[in-house]
């Protein structure tokens, strides 16, 4: 079956999940961003790797971080970067999302980064450069509706390797919102592929997908069961706009049982870390002396996220 | 297959040549692999005061777009001041240049040095590009050709030698 995301030699075409991608080419990646985290520490942050290329952010969906950490990773690789603010563009002028890419193909685009509130969206624009043989475009899916977050789940890959080395001794907690969450789909492909023997996922019932064990993860209700002796605690997001509804009692509510306070955090390995991909809930999912505090890698994060994006970015450009 | 001459002899060779001009502002740079073995050698036996750099160049290549990424790359490590430093850039073997003109790019990105010299165990000749070494451990007096690759190889005892391989 065609892959979307690998060419013809089986290299990284286009990178719209981590969900189906290689061992090999996930340690690649990683491999690739190692001595891309120096280049930060240079008089002149800059390589010259993608000198020329032109590469659009199509950010169809609000993002400041994300949108802000892919243009720096571009930067430091020497490329245009051109971001279109699509609230106020042709979209709303009723154009087409193919439509739009057409356009900037004719304007010589190499690479697309797209985040879109509809799953699938950088699915169906890497679809379309593969029928219509445009093959010397890329295009990086910046998150896409509930589906997938490829590079946030590469850069936490990246992180737990920095702290931990080795994949295949760890036991390893999702904790949160993981229903609505395309980053935890995204850290359950990469583990599971990865060889981290132990994946749990820690929510409420109402939170959590129904088949969620089909992909190879011990379910938890339960903090202080679900966080013994972890390794690594992947706190996720929960999102302002869920609370409230009929899923969800309050923010004060969800955090005296589902926030990571120090005192849940104590029933995890002494030295595990914890992550978050942010923005931060402080006093929601998270207590203020967790993410402050000594074991939180939260803004290391942020950092080796430029590299990771960086060494994606650059594999596509030479592929 | 011509006689490749002793990696150790050209070593004995360069040091000779470059001691003299060793100071205290002298830093030695090598080039991944050859040349960081290499310059790590040379940097004990010349007792140079600033701490050994070493880079990897695959970044700044000529032809990265046609080759792609090193499935091994090295993250570059330069440990000192480049502002104003007397720079010996260090590599194995100097052939068509073009690896010399990526690490002279590289290099100017950490800051502006004094100057900067090149080292080199052996010159093959067919060179690219406007470039020549200050330092050369030995000159071939035939050139191999493009089919052939003369790169230097280190055995576990830390020992150098040179080989000629097949490209």
């Amino acid at each position: 079956m065609h892959n979307p995301q690998l060419n013809a030699h089986g290299e990284l075409q286009h990178l719209l999940s981590l969900d189906g991608l290689p061992r090999e080419i996930l340690t690649a990646i990683l491999d690739t961003a190692e001595p891309f985290t120096e280049v930060a520490e240079r008089e002149i942050k800059k390589l010259p790797i993608l000198r020329g290329k032109s590469i659009f952010n199509l950010f169809f969906e609000n993002s400041t971080r994300t949108r802000t950490t892919f243009e720096i990773a571009a930067k430091r690789l020497s490329a245009d970067v051109i971001n279109l603010n699509v609230a106020t563009s042709s979209t709303n002028k009723g154009e087409t999302l193919l439509d739009t890419v057409d356009n900037l193909c004719a304007m010589q685009a190499d690479m697309f980064v797209v985040r879109h509130a509809s799953s699938g969206a950088p699915y169906l624009i890497a679809e379309h450069l593969h029928t219509t043989r445009r093959h010397d475009i890329h295009v990086i899916n910046a998150g896409d509706g509930r589906h997938a977050h490829p590079t946030q789940g590469l850069l936490d890959m990246y992180t737990i390797r920095h702290y931990k080395q080795d994949f295949t001794g760890l036991v390893i907690a999702i904790v949160g919102d993981v229903l609505h969450s395309r980053v935890a789909r995204s850290q359950i492909a990469a583990l599971t592929t990865l060889g981290v023997p132990e994946v749990r996922v820690i929510g409420p019932k109402t939170l959590m997908p129904t088949d969620l064990e089909k992909l190879g993860v011990r379910v938890f209700h339960d903090m202080r069961e679900g966080l013994r002796d972890v390794d690594v605690v992947m706190m996720l997001r929960l999102q302002n706009e869920r609370m409230n509804g009929p899923l969800l009692p309050s923010g004060q509510e969800f955090f005296k049982v589902w926030g990571l306070t120090p005192e849940k955090l104590a029933v995890a390995r002494p030295d595990a870390i914890v992550m978050h991909p942010g923005p931060m809930n402080r006093g929601v999912e998270i207590d203020s002396a967790v993410a402050d505090g000594g074991q939180a890698v939260i803004l290391p994060q942020v950092t080796f996220g430029i590299a990771v994006r960086m060494a994606v970015m650059s594999m596509l450009g030479s592929n | 297959m011509p006689q490749l001459p002793d990696a150790n002899t050209l070593f004995a060779a360069l040091i000779e040549q470059m001691a003299p001009h060793v100071t205290d502002d002298t830093a030695l740079v090598g080039i991944y692999t050859g040349g960081a073995w290499l310059a790590e050698q040379l940097h004990e036996a010349l007792g140079i005061r600033h701490p050994l750099g070493t880079i990897d160049v695959s970044f700044y290549r000529d032809d990265y777009g046609a080759k792609g990424l090193h499935p091994q790359l090295r993250r570059s490590d330069i440990p000192f001041d480049m502002e104003d430093r007397s720079v010996i850039l260090v590599d194995d073997v100097l052939f068509t240049g073009r690896t010399t003109r990526a690490a002279l790019n590289e290099l100017f990105d950490y800051g502006r040095p004094a100057r900067v010299d090149l080292a080199v165990l052996v010159d093959r000749g067919e060179r690219q590009l406007p470039i020549a070494a200050r330092f050369c451990g030995h000159t071939l007096a035939t050139p191999l050709g493009g089919k052939q690759n003369l790169q230097l190889e280190k055995a576990d005892n830390g020992s150098l030698s040179l080989r000629l391989i097949d490209a």
